[in-house]
């Protein structure tokens, strides 16, 4: 049995350290394609990055429901630490939560499982936190949309690879949709619903 | 005790985290106004208790905060919010535009350009702009849904209609990303198109009515309009009386009870920037000086 004191510990100074990768995540979903970094580290579960881990103790708690893809929900680790540090409760049903983490973008399910909000309420929608192998590596994507001034270009290595083929949906539903926060170790990225490819190459 | 009897800016971190996320989705989807759990705040409503909390959510210790009322630095409510946030985070407050990286404001836009590193947070007394032609919010909310605005245009058209021109001088109905029409709080019409690709991120708080909303840097925001009756932003036909400048938008201050008045900028730090740089206007005082002991024969 795992005992607290065996658990990877959370941000040393709470406020602070929630603030400053707060204000990262910020930028990063203001300036679409932008590659911001989380400074503040804190220990993090085997599977979860040390972004991830940031990201999770800044913004959930009790009243934002997790969806954990396989990998993560089978580890111990990972729910545990998610339960001692933020006491989110993790669901089955994706179709209800505020933030869902995937380690493996391979095995990412369907877009339309998770929330997705109603026309009333679209920000009643899940944020889909994907771990990815390199945010500055990779092939380059061409972004358009609020926040970016002209076109951004992103050069990162994602899985699944039609990611952003996927996230079309988010031009049909608007303002319905889908917010994505790409990590890579402690790099991240956000493509908020309104953001668009316009091109790739290799 | 020494010990502060309240956290970092105020805020307790669960009530930040809801805030911090609420901000999230309302930079996700531009003008869309995000309900949250607005908190009693040591303040009254209406004094900015929707901005306070935004600011309170985003502010870190390396941050330069400035606050203005009506374009003015110097106001009660102004000081009194800079000096909260000198108090409950330690933070370095600025009067100067440029060297802010947060910028609280009520129903002004600086006229110094803003730039990227920069975050302007207005304070929001109703976020609704539908809300004085259709009061039920669940009308409202599902007007926005379907994005059905006639009834807006209906309202500028009865301006025009009556007063042959569009009267509304505040907030001014704006159309943010195509999609959502926004209230930008009362700001004069003036300050409508800086809000567009405007390069610093755009966050708006209320908190009696509980709602955050924002504007992503680099996002169109249009002013609702006709064809034949396009947006004209509004300025007094005068020059500023102390540092004379002709584009700067402009308070009417009542100077006797004689009719005598005298228009001066609203941005107090962009005034005294430009009289600091020599320019001087119709009214500006001559540097005070001590006046000599009167001598007996001049």
């Amino acid at each position: 049995m795992t005992t607290i004191a065996e658990l990877p510990p959370g941000f040393v100074d709470k406020v602070l350290s929630a603030q400053s990768t707060f204000r990262s995540v910020m930028d990063a979903m203001a300036r679409p394609g932008s590659v911001q970094r989380i400074v503040p580290t804190s220990g993090a579960p085997h599977v979860m990055m040390r972004g991830t881990a940031a990201i999770a103790l800044t913004l959930f708690d009790h009243d934002t429901p997790l969806w954990l893809d396989a990998r993560m929900s089978e580890s111990t680790d990972v729910t545990k630490w998610l339960k001692f540090h933020t006491g989110a409760p993790v669901v089955q049903d994706s179709s209800i939560v505020s933030f869902a983490l995937i380690s493996e973008g391979g095995a990412l399910p369907s877009l339309e499982r998770f929330a997705l909000g109603t026309s009333e309420y679209p920000d009643r929608s899940t944020t889909l936190i994907l771990q990815v192998e390199s945010l500055h590596s990779g092939r380059s994507f061409e972004l358009r949309g609020p926040g970016i001034d002209g076109v951004a270009t992103l050069k990162a290595s994602i899985k699944p690879f039609d990611l952003f083929e996927r996230l079309r949906i988010n031009e049909a539903l608007f303002p319905r949709g889908i917010d994505v926060v790409l990590v890579a170790d402690d790099a991240v990225v956000a493509v908020p619903r309104t953001t668009r490819v316009v091109s790739k190459g290799s | 005790m020494n010990a502060p009897a309240y956290n970092f800016a105020y805020l307790d971190e669960q009530t930040k985290r809801m805030i911090r996320r609420a901000i999230l989705k309302a930079i996700a989807i531009p003008g869309y106004q995000v309900p949250f759990a607005s908190r009693e705040m040591p303040m009254p409503y209406g004094w900015g208790t929707g901005g306070v909390q935004v600011t309170a959510a985003i502010l870190g210790p390396q941050d330069v905060l400035k606050v203005i009322d009506q374009g003015s630095d110097d106001t009660t409510n102004a000081i009194s919010i800079r000096k909260f946030f000198a108090k409950t985070a330690g933070v370095a407050t600025t009067t100067a535009t440029e060297d802010a990286t947060v910028i609280q404001t009520r129903h002004r836009i600086p006229e110094t350009s803003l730039h990227a590193n920069q975050v302007l947070v207005y304070q929001v007394p109703i976020p609704e702009p539908l809300r004085f032609l259709e009061p039920r919010e669940t009308e409202t909310r599902r007007m926005h849904a379907l994005a059905e605005y006639g009834l807006m245009h209906v309202k500028l058209y009865e301006d025009i209609a009556r007063f042959g021109h569009i009267a509304t001088a505040y907030a001014y109905p704006v159309k943010v990303n195509a999609r959502y029409v926004m209230d930008p709080s009362p700001t004069p019409k003036f300050d409508n198109p800086k809000m567009d690709n405007c390069p610093a991120l755009q966050l708006f708080g209320a908190g009696r009515e509980k709602r955050i909303y924002a504007i992503p840097p680099y996002t169109q925001v249009v002013s609702l309009d006709f064809e034949d009756h396009p947006f004209e932003p509004y300025r007094f036909n005068a020059p500023c009386a102390l540092c004379a400048a002709e584009n700067s938008y402009l308070d009417e201050i009542v100077t006797d009870d004689k009719g005598g008045r005298m228009f001066v900028c609203s941005d107090t730090d962009y005034c005294e920037g430009r009289q600091a740089a020599g320019h001087h206007g119709s009214l500006s005082a001559a540097p005070y000086k001590e006046k000599a002991q009167e001598a007996p024969n001049g």
